[in-house]
């Protein structure tokens, strides 16, 4: 099985090739460009320097979300453009499950945190051991949640992700378990991770996790603000305020009152 | 006989996602567009986030729908070409990333398009016989502009506005007095059971400059209006709030345009972009050029809203040009009028 991957979630533009457990290709960059600009040229380049045959791949796997709105969508609108010209289907990896597997080896618990604003962090529980196995499925929780959820656990934990910088004091202070975190080199997403990953997850799965190129979205893992203005809007009756842009502002005052 | 140029457009720089083959610049074979209104509507204005999500979800059944209508493979097109600003940056970066994977995996060159020049080239498909020099209008939800098209790509802005475009103007009156989002369509259907001359509002003028627009002030004048009558207990009358308003702006914009129009001694001049929807503005600039002696162009509706096959048209000239976009290819929310 050939895998081309695309890895655009967070703060890494990246793409991978591989092939029956195999790394033939993999190129990151993590620079002031935007992924705009870095992704396809590093796919063209990545094309070139492994002389890829575009046709004989059989699924183009993606980091699919959660991450940033923008970088998801520049990776989801690249991997579908791809899919569409070469009629091959999409591998959605979670982003979360691809961050753990960077790790994979360990015999500690591994725990991915993403900076998800709002005084959140995308994250999940995985044992990396013999084969991925994921004990907390990707979410958006607090830093304080998370912690208690770990010390309950009571196993010695690997931090890693973008989280890391913004909430490592915090983890420090709550987390009770003896914990530490990953070097640079492993600390954020890996088109790699989520190229070999894809393998793995097509061995097990089979076609289930394929999706067709049209079908693909990212999993934002959260609606966006408007989206969720709207349901509050739905839940006061009060469509006709949010449709004339002042639903914030009515809200706010039947709060004073 | 020159062999034909067919060209795959993509545009999704505010909230419709389209696709179209044009062949040769001028003949659409297919226009497909996605649009996401009513979504928007609830919120009373394009949500941004909103519009992108959108837009990942459709783009690969709009492009195959344009190809499959077309009766076109992607191995029979000569280019991908897609609209990379102005824009909604989001919105944008998803035709932009969509059409540079396409142009990897194929090798079919890329050109990226400026979306204002696209509303333009809608009139040359709407009218086979248009060539350059002519004088433009450019008006919609986001643009204002008054052009000189001296040739193909080749253009000359002698005014723009200062503040809201004229789209905003519509969009921000039609909430004030109820009529809800989109503003363009409300008012001009309310606006044909009101009398013109119930009120009047300014007519906005910019110091010094003769081809500026700024409709701010009249956008202020209409709210103040519906204030004061709020305050004396009036109830107030849309139609007339509508038409009145509305006249306000066609006057300005025909006023503006065939000032240029004489003093630059255009024999041509078009309409372009959404709000030349308008049958106000239509009628108005259609009347003020025949009595000039000036040759009168406006696209079809279907060719001013946002569409793919104006992009595909204004490809089709970059492309004769030699214009060839690389794979780095970048969304620039607020690109110039011929700074590419």
């Amino acid at each position: 099985m050939k895998i081309l991957a695309i890895e655009a979630s967070g703060l890494t533009a990246g793409c991978a090739v591989a092939e029956d457990g195999r790394l033939i290709g993999d190129y990151n960059i993590q620079y002031q460009k935007t992924h705009s600009q870095t992704l396809v040229p590093m796919l063209d380049g990545l094309k070139r320097m492994t002389d890829l045959d575009l046709s004989t791949l059989d699924a183009i796997a993606i980091t699919a979300g959660p991450g940033s709105f923008t970088g998801l969508r520049i990776g989801a609108a690249t991997a579908k453009g791809i899919g569409l010209a070469l009629e091959k289907p999409i591998l959605p990896v979670p982003t979360v499950d691809s961050l753990a597997f960077n790790l994979f080896g360990t015999q500690d618990l591994v725990c991915p945190v993403m900076d998800a604003r709002r005084r959140q962090v995308y994250t999940g529980i995985y044992e990396e051991r013999e084969k991925p196995v994921c004990l907390r499925p990707q979410c958006a929780v607090s830093v304080e949640e998370l912690a208690e959820d770990l010390n309950g656990r009571g196993r010695e934990v690997i931090f890693l992700g973008d989280g890391v910088p913004v909430y490592r004091k915090m983890l420090d202070e709550l987390v009770k378990v003896p914990h530490r975190y990953a070097p640079g080199h492993l600390a954020l997403q890996r088109a790699a991770s989520t190229a070999v990953l894809a393998e793995l997850m097509y061995e097990e799965k089979g076609d289930a996790c394929l999706v067709s190129s049209d079908d693909f979205r990212p999993e934002y893992l959260r609606k966006s603000q408007a989206e969720r203005q709207k349901e509050e809007a739905e839940l006061h009756g009060k469509m006709a305020s949010l449709a004339a842009g002042r639903l914030v502002r009515d809200l706010e005052a039947e709060k004073r009152t | 006989m020159e062999k034909d140029i067919t060209i795959l457009g993509i545009e999704s720089s505010c909230d419709e996602t389209a696709a179209a083959v044009v062949v040769n610049g001028r003949t659409v074979l297919s226009n497909e567009i996605s649009s996401q209104i009513d979504i928007h509507t609830l919120y009373g204005g394009v949500v941004p986030e909103i519009a992108s999500r959108k837009h990942v979800e459709r783009i690969n059944q709009v492009i195959r729908e344009a190809l499959r209508k077309a009766d076109r493979k992607l191995s029979d097109l000569d280019a991908i070409a897609v609209t990379y600003g102005p824009g909604l940056v989001g919105a944008l970066l998803v035709g932009v990333s969509a059409a540079k994977a396409i142009s990897f995996a194929t090798g079919i060159p890329l050109i990226g398009v400026h979306h204002i020049e696209g509303h333009i080239s809608a009139n040359y498909i709407a009218a086979p016989d248009l060539e350059p020099p002519f004088l433009c209008l450019v008006v919609s939800g986001g643009h204002t502009h008054l052009v000189i098209v001296r040739d193909y790509g080749e253009y000359e802005i002698l005014g723009r506005t200062m503040d809201d475009a004229a789209g905003e103007a519509f969009d921000k009156v039609a909430r004030a007095v109820g009529l809800g989002y989109p503003g363009g369509p409300k008012i001009d259907k309310a606006a044909r059971e009101g009398n013109p001359d119930a009120i009047h509002f300014p007519r906005g003028k910019v110091a010094d400059s003769a081809y500026d627009f700024s409709f701010s002030g009249l956008k202020s004048a209409v709210l103040n209006y519906l204030n004061t009558e709020a305050m004396a207990g009036r109830s107030v009358c849309v139609p007339d709030v509508a038409a009145s308003f509305q006249k306000s702006v066609v006057e300005v914009l025909v006023g503006h345009a065939m000032a240029a129009a004489e003093k630059y001694h255009c024999r041509k001049f078009a309409l372009a972009g959404g709000v030349a929807s308008n049958s106000a503005l239509r009628a108005a600039a259609k009347e003020a050029c025949e009595k000039r002696g000036i040759l009168f162009y406006c696209p079809p509706p279907i060719l001013c809203t946002d569409n793919a096959a104006m992009i595909g048209c204004a490809g089709y000239y970059d492309y004769l040009h030699g214009n060839r976009s690389g794979l780095d290819l970048n969304a620039v929310p607020n690109l110039a009028l011929g700074e590419a």
